[in-house]
């Protein structure tokens, strides 16, 4: 979970390092999966999760849950519904028009009762801004475990949760464990894990709860939402081809010539954690940890070392093209392909072949 | 009106580095600052006492070194500064940290009067959990808002306070009532530089040091590891891919032959890119 720990030795001498699971914990049972909705929109990262949480399930060989809480009618009852097509055994719902929009107060009531009645294993939730929120208020209702973030999910011999995350800000990874409290909940940051795949299905089994509020109970009151416009979203998670810039760059300047490099390509750009602390790069292109994790098809990283907290985030790229003058750096640890050049000199190079290579003439002539 | 912010003192993750052999951190040398996101709710809590009077306290947590910290805090402008340490916080995930923060803030309660607001960072750099604001709130039963971009309103006598927080496709302007909790989203002001006033006074202020026992502590089994539902079982560096990068050489025409190695592999990339690149 939790904050770093305080040595980089395992924890020796520690009080509970033996799972010795109290007889009222032992009742807890299944995976769940919160899924985040958001003004009718489902977030992503739920079905992501489903796809982790139905791996765990089936290791277990217990049910796979979703959790959809939400407003009564159309929107919640699709988002229960789809569920069941990324691999639900059963959903839980909690709908009620107090749950239109996310306030913290009615989300941690909803959830931490339906926990409570049904008493789940694990407990996932999205690493987003409402899934955060919601994770530490109800482990701490719950005072059980919580893990944030998580990189990798999977069920120890002894059955439980091993959560994997990075560590020392983003160098080394450490696996974490909720041994003797119930549910063991995790974050994952949307993107870390694939997709799973849809499949068409009837939908199953629904559990509805009872939210238990009327809007008197909850002092927060939403005055007003102002939603993105679309052309101020960047939309780097979620691209197909991405170019980031580091250091290696050497002044604010050269960034443009990771820009650059992706208008000519379609892409989307990004950076890695030292270029926004700087201040060259605004925090929504942070690419790694504590930025955005990508799953490209094709990811070009320019001057980037490729420290583990960056790592993680860009594993998932289909094809990792490293361009750096460190030839040891470790970004070649983990590239497909790389080249030890100086990227403010090859950037614009690779700029103008590529658009040579790619604009319509070119290709009429490849064709012909 | 009072104000208390929880700051963390963490060290500067720009320059930690890892012992090759042992995956152990090389702490010997590595500079210690306050937690960067804690700075914005430090500033935020600056202006509303400059604004609306009152008196801003500082708390952390942390081994006596974390004194600096508190000390850095005073320099900005911050009244008051409570230092928490004992062995007993040591190792503490952010459940038993939640534990120990909450308990520290009921004894700043009745100590220095009670808070109208808490502020805390939206993680730290070196922990980047998030939990612990959230985690303060439910234990003290504060209403709470997070990653929060302004402050956009914030009345004493209604005790309510309005705020714009960030969601993942927008932004909800929410409305709650005091005592709160907010969590600062990064870059949303600029940490002051400090009066000449304020440095001077921070060198010789004291420190509210408390023990476990002295902010009263009442389960000590609930602190540090002990308290600490998670356990960390392993700690290492991911291996590298067995498979090295294919490195091409930077000969006449470097990135030509870098496209082609990118295309050898994803032959499919070339139609692919030539269609997205054709939308802008």
């Amino acid at each position: 979970m939790a904050t770093a720990p305080k040595t980089a030795a395992p924890a020796s001498g520690r009080a509970a390092t033996k799972k010795e699971l109290s007889e009222h914990f032992k009742a807890y049972k299944h995976v769940w999966v919160f899924i985040e909705q958001e003004r009718g929109q489902v977030h992503p990262v739920s079905w992501e999760l489903m796809g982790a949480g139905r791996k765990l399930a089936d290791k277990l060989k217990v049910d796979l849950a979703a959790v959809v809480i939400g407003p009564e009618g159309e929107a919640t009852q699709s988002a229960a519904a789809e569920s069941f097509c990324y691999g639900a055994d059963l959903v839980y719902t909690v709908a009620d028009n107090l749950l239109a929009d996310y306030r913290n107060e009615s989300y941690t009531k909803a959830l931490t009762d339906v926990v409570n009645t049904y008493k789940p294993e694990i407990l996932l939730l999205g690493a987003t801004t409402l899934g955060r929120d919601l994770a530490g208020s109800v482990a701490t209702t719950l005072l059980t475990g919580l893990t944030a973030d998580c990189t990798e999910l999977d069920v120890d011999t002894d059955c439980s949760l091993a959560a994997t995350r990075p560590t020392f800000g983003g160098s080394l990874l450490c696996t974490i464990y909720t041994l003797n409290y119930r549910p063991q909940m995790a974050t994952v940051r949307p993107r870390v894990m694939p997709m799973p795949e849809r499949v068409a299905r009837p939908i199953g089994r629904i559990v509805s709860h009872p939210l238990g509020l009327v809007e008197d109970d909850i002092v927060t009151k939403v005055l007003s939402f102002l939603p993105d416009r679309d052309s101020a979203k960047s939309n780097l998670a979620y691209a197909d081809v991405v170019v980031a810039g580091g250091l290696g760059l050497g002044s604010p300047e050269n960034f443009q010539l990771v820009r650059q490099l992706a208008t000519v390509l379609g892409a989307e750009y990004g950076c890695s954690r030292p270029l926004v602390q700087k201040g060259w790069v605004t925090s929504d292109r942070q690419i790694g940890q504590t930025g955005k994790t990508i799953r490209p098809k094709l990811y070009i990283a320019a001057g980037i070392s490729g420290a583990i907290q960056h790592r993680v985030g860009v594993e998932g790229a289909d094809l990792i093209v490293a361009i750096n003058t460190d030839g040891n750096a470790p970004i070649f640890d983990f590239a497909h392909v790389g080249i030890v050049t100086d990227a403010i000199r090859l950037l614009p190079a690779l700029t103008a072949a590529f658009r040579a290579r790619l604009s319509p003439h070119s290709r009429d002539r490849i064709a012909s | 009106m009072h104000i208390v912010v929880c700051i963390k003192q963490v060290p500067d993750s720009a320059q930690i580095r890892v012992h090759p052999v042992t995956n152990t951190i090389m702490r010997q040398g590595v500079p210690t600052i306050i937690n960067p996101y804690d700075l914005f709710a430090l500033e935020a809590a600056l202006e509303l006492r400059d604004q609306f009077g009152g008196e801003v306290t500082v708390l952390t947590m942390g081994p006596p070194s974390a004194e600096d910290s508190l000390r850095k805090a005073l320099t900005f402008g911050a009244d008051r500064a409570v230092l928490l340490t004992d062995r007993f916080f040591a190792g503490a995930d952010t459940l038993a940290t939640t534990y120990a923060l909450a308990t520290a803030i009921r004894k700043i309660s009745t100590e220095f009067g009670a808070p109208d607001l808490v502020f805390t960072g939206k993680q730290t750099i070196d922990g980047d959990t998030a939990q612990v604001g959230p985690g303060i709130a439910k234990r003290l039963g504060l209403l709470q808002l997070t990653y929060v971009a302004k402050i956009s309103a914030l009345d004493l006598e209604a005790r309510t306070i309005d705020a714009e927080r960030r969601s993942e496709g927008g932004v909800q302007l929410l409305r709650t009532r005091l005592p709160c909790l907010v969590t600062m989203l990064e870059a949303t002001n600029q940490i002051r530089r400090g009066a000449m006033a304020d440095a001077l006074r921070a060198a010789r202020a004291p420190i509210v040091k408390w023990s476990a026992q002295d902010a009263g502590v009442e389960d000590i089994s609930k602190c540090g590891l002990r308290g600490s539902p998670t356990i960390v079982k392993r700690v290492f560096a991911p291996a590298a891919r067995s498979e090295k990068a294919a490195l091409i050489e930077s000969g006449e025409q470097p990135a030509e032959a870098l496209i082609d190695a990118i295309f050898k592999r994803q032959p499919a990339l070339e139609t692919e890119l030539a269609t997205l690149a054709r939308g802008y």
